[in-house]
């Protein structure tokens, strides 16, 4: 049941790389990350990929087969024509390091700019009460394996990199609407959603659900619910009209 | 071009705009094509200022709800006659521009149209021709946001729909009667209310923005069922489109006398 | 402006060649996983200056893995439930052979931490009065486990990442920069630790990225690297887990306990074969999956060994019982400890009865309603249908046996987890005694939390007690070290081998040699290959630059999985006996005699160990209290169980309750 397929691997570094063809084996049952890994043991020791639990677990193996933001793990070859060209190129929303290796960081600077889990001064540890309907919206988001496919996909940042400082990206935002909807997050993250980390820079177009390999809703479950929320507090005409009025009346 | 295919910030150079093998480009000129026919057919109806009632049966045309103009028939005006009638100015210029925007700001055909009219982009991993971009952060698409009021004001139109499908079982002559028209109006009213119920704002304001379900069971409850017709909310925005191009045209056969209604109490 | 990063230049002839980069911190934590998170979150709150090490990206650490739940006595859906239990538990699990003191402070202190990370913003799934819900599974008395769904281990990490991230915007307000107390250097593997005066002084390391080299100067370490599955061919490890802590702590002259309990757990996939090994989560059976053979026998009911007949049902009606009303019935055998499991399934494959692909069924689907099924197994679900193809709402599993975890590790101080070795500590799987010689399934995230936060507390009081005297790196061991991780490049390796074929071969020799069944003269045959592969580890060689460079390194990562096989190895062909994760076709029985014996081992130069044997500490009496007599007897020799009640009650004839 094996057969030899046709790979296009990118190969380079940040200056300069190519489409490298590489004929290869594939066997039953395998996926793109055995058949990369094929070509690490055979044909390209100095391949870079990077991986870890190979179950789609842990997100390390994000890149982009026949240009789609996948798993490498999670794609199987069956799902390929024999005679198909199966092209792999790193994510390329983020600088490349070298072959299928990118540098993700920016990810963890979005991450370190969404304020924390804000809890309630008072309450001790082991006094938590949640009930499961209070937590279940915000446990959909901490699925996220943070394999980075969502930020990768979002045209926001992939068409233009210039946007890359006002917006944390959809996973950011969705961790935001995480914490906004956490039955004990006291924290109010709404305006700064808003002000701060680029929520209407979302256009709703779904890349981010559409690639994510945990299935989450990202955008029905939690930037589309952020930004009512933000409706709530920012664009409601009357709020707005009661701060005009106030704001003349204080001036 | 964008940066997805320019050489900058150390991304990795390959050239092309995607690399997608799949038809990416379907969908989008699916939508294209489908929006396009739509918005030409309701342009043209809107303006026809004819054929949108059929006074035997009591048919008023969703296109043409509430009539307001001068111009309408007597008949068909249910909340009264106050506009102006010009070739200008569609009969329901009272709430036509309304559902307009409701459906100009709806989540799902904001994805719809800025994909497949603005390319914005086009499909996912498909570089977009923009050279900038700043989404719905000013004017006038930071106006999506209003996307919730116009959702009340969709709901009372939907209540005025309701309103004249139930008035279509009564004939001219008082007494009540059964057509196929009749059951294409209640059909597209049916649909319309589960569009309008399905929006995010409506879930929002249901429950959404709520932190503690556990409070509020009943609050909590109808935001699983609106949650549930939420997730078929792009089924319900192509259908309803549907339908009401289906009602109308129906309706306008029936009053230009195209064919006659398929009659069966009365 | 955070770590002094001063570039070095070679001064003498044997310095080092090139610039290298140098941080200064007062304690390094080298692994991110739930033990390394967990130290460093605390040695940074003692107020020390810390730097976690991470060989993949922060957040991706093998804990991810981890599915089931983490175990703590909250007694929050069986109020039965209190430390003193958990700790029986624990001690069964590892056949008395754990090291008693770890256990005691795992059982006392598991459901502090685990409160601890709901401050922190975890959100495990809850009981109807709002508690942390609890689990059950094998080998615990009650429902234990705190878990979210199957996917805890994620939970975990990403509870103790953000709660890293919430420390450094701490440190953010107060400074202005982030890292000025806790840092990450991700994707930077360490390849050799430095040592002034017996004391720990530091580490040298690899950037993976550029391939450039990086020096800490510290005066504590923490080894957090969790364990050594891979080196073995099916395992449910990743390739992280190359045993680099239990190698590093070797060669900085520590010693090794317990190294020949490996737990095989009993259920990894089996098919397809790229993903062989990997894990099914033990909460198929305890939310009421049933393992079966090619007969559709539930065939555990064969295997219940004497030491736990009166533990488990002897009908599939009983055992059904169980799962609705835990008090009245005894729990089904698929529940038993996972070495027993284990070797069960690996006895029907052998006497013919396994499925297709050489394991058994495991069956949910014909136990629970699909709906069911998807919420309480999404991420079993999803793998399967994904990988296999396979709807377990619909049809069986077919898992055998994988290594998944390693009971043996760093001999250390109980209560401050300090190594023999002054400044070096350890936590987590790479640490040795807490399991015995077999580890329940949901004590290892329970593990991580409380000796992850003990190394950092002991870390930080190390440090303390320096009182600013801090050992230096020896710039000879630097470049000694440079030399050492070159050498792959070098010409003294021109026409060596690729590291990817000896690494498959060193693989296959531990799987099929040194695996679930062992015997003798399979062994010795073991070491006497892995004799031979060591001289080959020494010459591989590799091709290509220094950036990102896989084969590389593997070089550098195989030599240390090619000293744990050997610890692995030499201390399973000691021990004469069948306990836990050690069993030996050639001594099928538990021995008493071997129960308190302690097989140590040490480093003799690069590649090869030497192994002494030595006493077990005595349980204090108070706690061997805790046990029925009848039970000790099972485990103990005669003349250890002197000093229990029922027998100081006996001499004294005073009645005791």
């Amino acid at each position: 049941m094996s057969y030899d397929a046709h790979f296009r691997v990118w190969r380079g570094d940040s200056e300069k790389g190519e489409l490298v063809d590489y004929p290869v084996e594939v066997n039953e049952g395998e996926v793109v990350l055995d058949i990369i890994h094929r070509l690490q043991q055979t044909e390209a020791g100095d391949l870079a990929v990077r991986w870890n639990c190979k179950a789609g677990k842990c997100g390390s193996c994000s890149m982009e087969i026949n240009g789609k933001p996948r798993l490498a793990c999670m794609t199987r070859m069956s799902t390929f024509t024999e005679t198909e060209t199966i092209t792999v190129t790193p994510l390329r929303t983020f600088p490349v390091i070298r072959d299928l290796v990118t540098d993700v960081s920016f990810n963890y600077t979005k991450a370190r700019e969404v304020p924390s889990f804000a809890p309630p001064p008072d309450l001790e540890p082991g006094e938590y009460r949640m009930q499961q309907v209070d937590v279940e919206r915000s446990q959909e988001f901490r699925k996220c394996i943070e394999c980075y496919l969502c930020q990768n996909t979002c045209h926001v940042v992939r068409d233009h990199e210039e946007n890359k400082e006002n917006f944390a990206g959809p996973r950011y935002l969705m961790r935001i609407a995480e914490l906004d909807m956490h039955p004990l997050d006291v924290a109010d993250r709404k305006q700064e959603a808003q002000e701060e980390h680029g929520l209407g820079y979302c256009n709703i177009t779904k890349c981010c659900t559409e690639v994510c390999p945990e299935h989450i809703k990202i955008t029905d479950n939690a930037l589309i619910p952020l930004k009512e929320r933000v409706v709530d507090r920012k664009y409601d005409p009357l709020v707005w009209l009661g701060s005009k009025i106030f704001k003349r009346s204080g001036a | 071009m964008s940066s997805t295919t320019e050489a900058s910030a150390g991304r990795a150079q390959i050239a092309a705009r995607t690399l997608r093998t799949d038809r990416w480009w379907l969908p989008p000129l699916a939508n294209f094509v489908g929006l396009a026919l739509w918005v030409v057919y309701a342009t043209v109806r809107a303006f026809m200022q004819d054929w949108y009632f059929v006074p035997q049966y009591n048919y008023l045309t969703p296109f043409y709800s509430p009539c307001v103009s001068n111009g309408c028939v007597e008949q068909a005006a249910h909340f009264g006659r106050f506009l102006p009638d010009v070739w200008w100015l569609p009969y329901a210029s009272l709430t036509l521009p309304f559902l307009l925007l409701f459906r100009l700001t709806c989540y799902y055909y904001r994805k719809a149209y800025y994909r497949a009219f603005w390319l914005s982009p086009p499909a996912c991993a498909v570089a977009e021709p923009h050279k900038k971009y700043t989404g719905e952060t000013r004017f006038p698409l930071l106006g999506q946001n209003l996307h919730r009021y116009f959702f009340y004001i969709a709901a009372i139109i939907s209540l005025i729909n309701t309103y004249d499908a139930i008035e279509a079982f009564i004939k001219e002559d008082g007494s009540f009667g059964l057509g196929l028209g009749n059951i294409i109006l209640v059909i597209n009213v049916v649909m319309l209310w589960a569009y309008t119920v399905s929006c995010h704002s409506c879930r929002s304001i249901i429950g959404g923005r709520l932190n503690h379900f556990s409070k509020h069971p009943l609050r909590y409850k109808l935001w699983v069922q609106v949650s549930r017709l939420n997730g078929k909310h792009m089924q319900l925005a192509w259908t309803t489109l549907a339908t009401l191009a289906i009602t109308d045209f129906y309706i306008m056969a029936v009053s230009a006398g195209w064919f006659a209604d398929l009659r069966i109490v009365g | 402006m955070n770590a002094v990063t001063t570039s070095e230049q070679a001064t003498t002839s044997n310095g080092p060649t090139e610039n290298i980069e140098r941080h200064e911190y007062d304690v390094i934590v080298i692994g991110a996983g739930g033990a390394g998170l967990r130290a460093a979150i605390e040695a940074r709150m003692q107020g020390k200056r810390t730097a976690i090490i991470s060989k993949s990206l922060f957040g991706k650490a093998h804990t991810v893995m981890a599915e089931g739940g983490c175990a703590a006595s909250m007694g929050n859906v069986n109020p039965n439930d209190n430390w003193m239990v958990h700790y029986r538990d624990t001690m069964r699990g590892g056949k008395f052979l754990n090291n008693w003191r770890m256990a005691e402070l795992h059982a006392k202190e598991a459901p502090d931490r685990v409160w601890e990370l709901e401050t922190y913003g975890a959100l495990f799934d809850r009981t109807k009065d709002g508690k942390i819900s609890q689990r059950n599974f094998g080998g615990h008395t009650y429902p234990r486990l705190a878990h979210v769904g199957d996917r805890t281990g994620l939970e975990m990490i990403r509870t103790l990442q953000q709660k890293v991230v919430s420390l450094q915007q701490e440190d953010y307000r107060e400074t202005g920069d982030y890292e000025a107390n806790i840092r990450v250097f991700h994707e930077t593997t360490i390849t050799e630790l430095f040592k002034a005066d017996g004391k720990i002084a530091g580490c040298f390391g690899y950037y993976r990225s550029t391939g450039k080299f990086v020096r800490f100067d510290a005066p504590a370490i923490v080894l957090a690297t969790g364990g050594v599955g891979k080196s073995y061919q099916v395992t449910s490890n990743s390739w992280e887990y190359t045993g680099d802590g239990h190698a590093l702590a070797l060669r900085a002259g520590a010693t090794l306990i317990n190294m020949e309990f490996l737990q095989f757990h009993p259920t990894g996939m089996v098919w397809p074969p790229s993903v062989k090994g990997i894990l099914v989560t033990e909460s198929v059976r305890g939310d009421g999956g049933v393992l079966r053979n090619s007969e559709g026998e539930r065939f555990m009911f064969n295997y219940v060994p004497d030491v736990f007949k009166d533990q488990y049902a002897t009908t599939e009606e009983e055992g059904d019982r169980w799962y609705t009303d835990a008090d009245n019935n005894r729990r089904p055998p698929e529940l038993l400890p996972r070495d027993e499991v284990a070797r069960a399934i690996n006895s029907e494959v052998k006497a013919g009865r396994g499925s297709p692909h050489g394991g058994v069924f495991l069956d949910i689907a014909s136990r629970l309603s699909p709906e069911e099924i998807q919420k309480r197994l999404p991420s079993m679900y999803h793998q399967f249908k994904e990988l296999a193809d396979v709807d377990i709402t619909k049809e069986p599993m077919e898992v055998g046996p994988t290594c998944h975890y390693v009971m043996g590790g760093v001999e250390v101080e109980p209560d401050t987890t300090m190594s023999t070795v002054p400044g070096l500590f350890a936590a987590g799987e790479v640490a040795g005694g807490m399991h015995g010689s077999n580890r329940l399934g949901g004590n290892s995230l329970s593990d991580l939390l409380v000796f992850g936060r003990r190394a950092g507390m002991g870390a930080a009081e190390y440090v303390d007690g320096l009182a600013g005297v801090r050992p230096a790196v020896r710039i000879d061991d630097v470049a000694a070290a440079e030399q050492r991780a070159l050498l792959p490049f070098s010409s003294a390796t021109e026409g060596g081998e690729n590291p990817f074929v000896v690494q498959l071969e060193l693989q296959k020799t531990m799987n099929d040699l040194v695996g679930i069944i062992r015997k003798a003269d399979e062994m010795e045959m073991a070491l006497k290959k892995l004799e031979d592969i060591a001289t080959r580890t020494r010459t591989v060689s590799v091709v290509g630059h220094r950036e990102f460079n896989p084969g590389w390194h593997l070089a550098l990562d195989l030599r240390n999985m090619l000293l744990v096989s050997l610890c692995v190895a030499k201390a399973a062909l000691e021990r004469q006996e069948s306990r836990g994760g050690h069993t030996r076709d050639d001594y099928p029985a538990m021995d008493s005699d071997w129960r308190h014996v302690l097989l140590v081992l040490s480093a003799l130069g690069e590649d090869n160990v030497e192994l002494v044997r030595k006493e077990q500490v005595a349980m204090r009496p108070e706690l061997l209290d805790l046990f029925e007599l009848d039970e000790l007897k099972k485990y103990y020799t005669g003349e250890e169980l002197g000093g229990h009640r029922a027998g100081s009650a006996a001499d004294s004839g005073v009645e005791n309750a």
